[in-house]
């Protein structure tokens, strides 16, 4: 009867070993082919600007999207706003303050698949020592080895006090601030053996 | 023979246009020097939007102008001072028409498209180039410094006509009735 048992449990954890074998878990971040980039409006004037120096930390298996994990942390200090002008001034108090909060963190706490390749990460958005929950849409598509997530949400910068005094006016720049995410990340290729 | 004045179109346009501008150069010239700020952004929209309508308006105006000839100048007048007077109009449609012109490309090799009055937007003709966006905006500066030149000589004209001279020309571009012409101002057969 023991073996019976034995032999099951081995069975099973031989199948369960084999299928998270075959999971291919996209998680090699390409930091230079990814970027985040935004649209501000200001006086209905839209202004691109990007974050060029982030970090991401993936785990994700299109097959099991709900086991996925994604850690972002954004260097703000490195903004470009769109004008030498705006870079000055974003880096301040009133806005992002980077010399207090040097970083925006992104964790994601659910990922869940929304069908047509699509797939839904919530988490806390965590800008100024302000933690506000975020739903980001994303689509997924595997290139070679590579994946690549391709996704935005629109940020509510008043939630954040991004633009404090003067700026919280929203009629001159909008608290909508698009954000675009574009992330290329190699499968890990040692689960695969 | 032409009309011894200007048409109220002409008159309406003119002064319209005039002020306009005048208010856009003043605008510009303080808006620059601010530090970003709301007040700074919003000059700047204000700024574009007015260069937009008054680069419409003066299509408008020199269509107009090519349909209704301007009244003829006096035919006491020498030479120089004809010559003059037609260069100096020309400068001005030219200036008109460059420097709003100059402004969008400007805006837009710097970055910013021109949205008007921040629901219609303009194409950018040019991609975002700093340098570029330099270039164009010292043109649009010194284009402006030479129309406020040739607009305070337009003027100092206007009025040595007016004054020294007291004829007619200052007054067909003004508003009112039109008066009898004064038998010193038309050429009698």
């Amino acid at each position: 009867m023991m073996k019976i048992f034995v032999r099951t449990f081995v069975f099973f954890s031989v199948i369960l070993a084999a299928s998270v074998a075959a999971a291919v878990d996209y998680g090699v971040v390409q930091a230079d082919k990814s970027t985040i980039t935004f649209t501000s409006r200001q006086m209905g004037v839209p202004v691109q600007g990007r974050f060029p120096k982030f970090t991401t930390h993936i785990a994700f298996d299109p097959a099991r999207p709900e086991a996925a994990k994604v850690d972002i942390s954004i260097d703000l200090s490195a903004i470009d706003a769109g004008s030498g002008d705006a870079n000055d001034e974003v880096v301040g108090k009133q806005w992002f303050n980077v010399r207090m909060f040097p970083v925006a963190n992104f964790t994601s706490s659910a990922v869940k698949a929304i069908g047509a390749g699509r797939f839904e990460v919530t988490g806390p958005l965590t800008i100024k020592g302000k933690a506000v929950p975020v739903t980001a849409a994303f689509t997924f598509k595997v290139d070679g080895a590579n994946g690549i997530f391709d996704g935005g949400f629109i940020l509510k910068r008043i939630d954040f006090a991004i633009g404090e005094g003067p700026w919280a006016d929203v009629s001159t720049v909008a608290n909508e601030v698009q954000i675009n995410f574009h992330v290329l990340a190699a499968a890990a290729s040692t689960k695969t053996k | 023979m032409n009309a011894p004045r200007y048409s109220g179109v002409a008159i309406g346009l003119h002064w319209l246009v005039g002020l306009m501008i005048l208010s856009s150069f003043g605008v510009g010239l303080y808006m620059v020097d601010l530090s970003l700020s709301p007040i700074k952004l919003r000059l700047y929209s204000w700024h574009k939007w007015a260069g937009v309508t008054i680069f419409m308006l003066v299509l408008i105006r020199f269509l107009w102008r090519l349909s209704h000839a301007a009244p003829t100048l006096p035919n006491d007048m020498p030479r120089w001072q004809r010559v003059a007077a037609e260069a100096s109009h020309y400068l001005l449609y030219a200036m008109m028409i460059a420097i709003p012109l100059s402004g969008w490309l400007m805006s837009s090799a710097k970055g910013f498209q021109t949205v008007y009055f921040g629901v219609m937007p303009i194409p950018d003709l040019l991609q975002k180039n700093k340098e570029l966006g330099e270039t164009l905006a010292l043109v649009h500066q010194t284009l402006n410094f030479t129309m406020i030149g040739i607009v305070i000589v337009h003027a100092a004209a206007a009025f040595k006509h007016h004054f020294i001279d007291k004829d007619d020309i200052l007054r067909r571009m003004l508003p009112g009735r039109q008066k009898s012409p004064s038998p010193t101002s038309i050429n009698q057969i």
